[in-house]
């Protein structure tokens, strides 16, 4: 017997190629904006993967802390700019902890559909910028439609698309229009006249009866591809040890499967809002995943997403349901100038992409000591460096991708 | 647990000269902790079956100094680290801090100390990294302590109440 390495048609296979260093980012299309992602690699395997942040600061909490916390509001817009309706409603609710107001329940009422539909249009540009990740352009466009129907609701109901500061410290900034032009995205998909005039309630239903048949379709494209499935599962399977050391949160946490949801499970200020709602966490193991799938993989933390989209076009629903007959004004006097307590909290409210933070010190003026931002994909993003370990080259963005970062809010 | 039963408990395990105290008035009440020991904290939060707190949510540092724009006068000037802990297993929330001098000297050139706890939450190692390169603390023993949102070669921490902006920067003019 000779040895395999005398044998001249295996010699091939033991030649060992260099190791180079390969920068993806800041300006890649699938790194989500401006992350550097610093790769040692040996032909197509990763080695190593060195995460660099820090391209999009724009020292919101140094702002914070020269600001009133309603001037503030629309600084954490530009945090987690996909979902601008969670961020200033985690924020409003630290400062409402802290000053110790309890919003009236047509606030509520009217926080639980703007952060709903926003957490369904964070969760469909996460899922259309997966699809693009992986190769293929129709859920993207798909994605984008729906979302144009929502971004033109919410125009309609605080005059912007996109840095909404909607939610505000006391309630909401507007109450629901009586009467607006029917959104022509949404005109278009149901076959209505453009020029149509009805209330703010009936055209967001028209959305949702429009959008729920869409999830199957969703399914249908994606989730249960077969190539897509090829490319996600068993991928990237994050342990339910290191998402909790890592401080995960979010649809990263859950598809570990770690039952975990604010909203259920958080805090009474933020519980409160969804009191008496019907609504599911979805967590695996998922009893109709196709057999390749592990817990805690890239497909895993994908259909915790679009399930959590379905649920949330179930919380708006009866949030719609509810609002006639909710009590109280849209929104509390807060006063700029109005002075904090010297006393200081930390909240987290669950957001699409996971727990957000603030965490808010007063010292007895009108402007805080400090008023931090602890950013979910922050802790999501610090796992890219032990999950890339001895991976293809092809899979970093299959597995960055299902972590669904959003640059602004790590940053910020 | 509440966190006055925590706070009797880790009396208990750990002895008055650790644990320094607790804020039972705050609206997140919480346990001040000896700076030197944190580590040893860290570890029993998390590993003692009864707290269990495996989850850590949030680190930051807050920089406490009088400003003379604020009509509020600061007391006592220092910098706190701030830990926000969760437990999957108790589902029961803590806040814990640590208070440390401003400044190691009175030269204010070298920045305060204080044990890292990467090696219990994994995540501390990137919250420490924000806390030294935003606010200025030196954690001592963690494994890559280097700037994360601000650039390298960037001079100074920002948070600092004092912090100066710089009048240039790679020949980008700053005011």
């Amino acid at each position: 017997m000779s040895l395999a390495l005398e044998d001249p048609r295996v010699i091939e296979f033991d030649v060992r190629t260099d190791e180079m260093l390969v920068n993806m980012g800041p300006q890649h299309p699938s790194t989500h904006g401006v992350l550097r992602l610093l790769l040692r690699t040996d032909g197509e395997i990763v080695h190593e993967v060195v995460p660099h942040i820090g391209y999009l600061h724009r020292c919101a909490e140094k702002i914070g802390e020269n600001l009133s916390p309603p001037q503030w509001v629309p600084y954490t817009d530009r945090m987690d700019y996909l979902s601008g309706m969670n961020m200033n409603l985690g924020f409003s609710l630290a400062v409402e902890k802290l000053i110790g107001m309890e919003v009236p329940e047509k606030a509520m009422t009217l926080r639980v559909i703007a952060a709903e539909m926003g957490r369904i249009a964070g969760h469909l540009v996460g899922m259309g910028a997966y699809g693009l990740d992986l190769g293929t352009f129709s859920p993207f466009l798909w994605a984008f439609r729906e979302r144009e129907i929502i971004l033109d609701l919410f125009e309609e109901l605080c005059g912007a698309r996109l840095t909404y500061s909607y939610v505000t410290i006391g309630g909401v900034t507007h109450d629901l229009p009586q009467t607006i032009q029917i959104p022509p995205g949404l005109a278009q998909l149901t076959g209505r006249p453009f020029d149509q005039r009805l209330s703010w309630i009936e055209a967001c239903r028209l959305f949702l009866d429009w959008m729920i048949p869409r999830i199957r379709e969703y399914h249908t494209l994606l989730t249960t591809n077969q190539i897509f499935v090829k490319r996600t599962a068993g991928l990237g399977v994050l342990t339910r040890e290191m998402a909790i050391s890592h401080g995960c949160s979010g649809p990263v946490l859950r598809g570990s499967g770690v039952d975990f949801d604010l909203r259920r499970d958080g805090e009474q200020i933020y519980t409160r809002m969804y009191s008496g709602y019907q609504y599911e966490i979805p967590c695996p193991p998922f009893s109709d995943a196709p057999p390749e799938v592990v817990l805690g993989d890239n497909w895993c933390r994908f259909y915790v997403r679009m399930n959590e989209v379905a649920q949330s076009l179930r919380l708006v629903s009866q949030a719609l349901d509810r609002y006639p007959t909710a009590e109280g004004e849209y929104r509390l006097p807060f006063r700029i100038g109005q002075k904090l307590p010297q006393d200081e909290c930390y909240l987290e409210t669950e957001c699409p992409r996971g727990a957000m933070g603030f965490y808010i010190v007063g010292d007895g003026s009108p402007i805080p000591v400090r008023a931090r931002a602890k950013s979910s994909s922050f802790c999501n993003l610090s796992v890219t460096g032990p999950l890339c370990r001895g991976i293809l080259l092809a899979d970093i963005p299959a597995i960055v991708g299902s972590l669904d970062v959003v640059m602004g809010e790590i940053d910020r | 647990m509440t966190v006055e039963e925590v706070y009797q408990y880790l009396c208990e395990l750990l002895g008055e000269d650790r644990i320094l105290g607790l804020e039972a008035g705050a609206r997140d009440p919480f346990v001040i902790v000896a700076p030197e020991s944190i580590a040893v904290v860290a570890d029993v939060l998390k590993n003692d079956s009864r707290l269990s707190f495996d989850h850590l949510c949030d680190l930051c540092g807050v920089d406490w100094r009088a400003v003379p724009e604020r009509k509020v006068a600061c007391q006592e000037p220092r910098v706190e680290v701030v830990y926000q802990l969760y437990s999957f297993t108790h589902r029961h929330r803590l806040t814990v801090k640590a208070k440390l001098p401003r400044w190691r000297d009175e030269t204010e050139k070298t920045l305060p100390e204080i044990p890292t706890v990467s090696g219990v939450w994994a995540i501390a190692d990137w919250h420490e990294r924000e806390a030294y390169d935003l606010v200025g603390i030196r954690f001592i023993g963690h494994p890559d302590l280097r700037r994360i949102l601000c650039a390298e070669d960037w001079v100074g921490h920002p948070l600092r109440k004092d912090y100066e902006f710089p009048l240039e920067y790679h020949g980008i003019r700053g005011r």
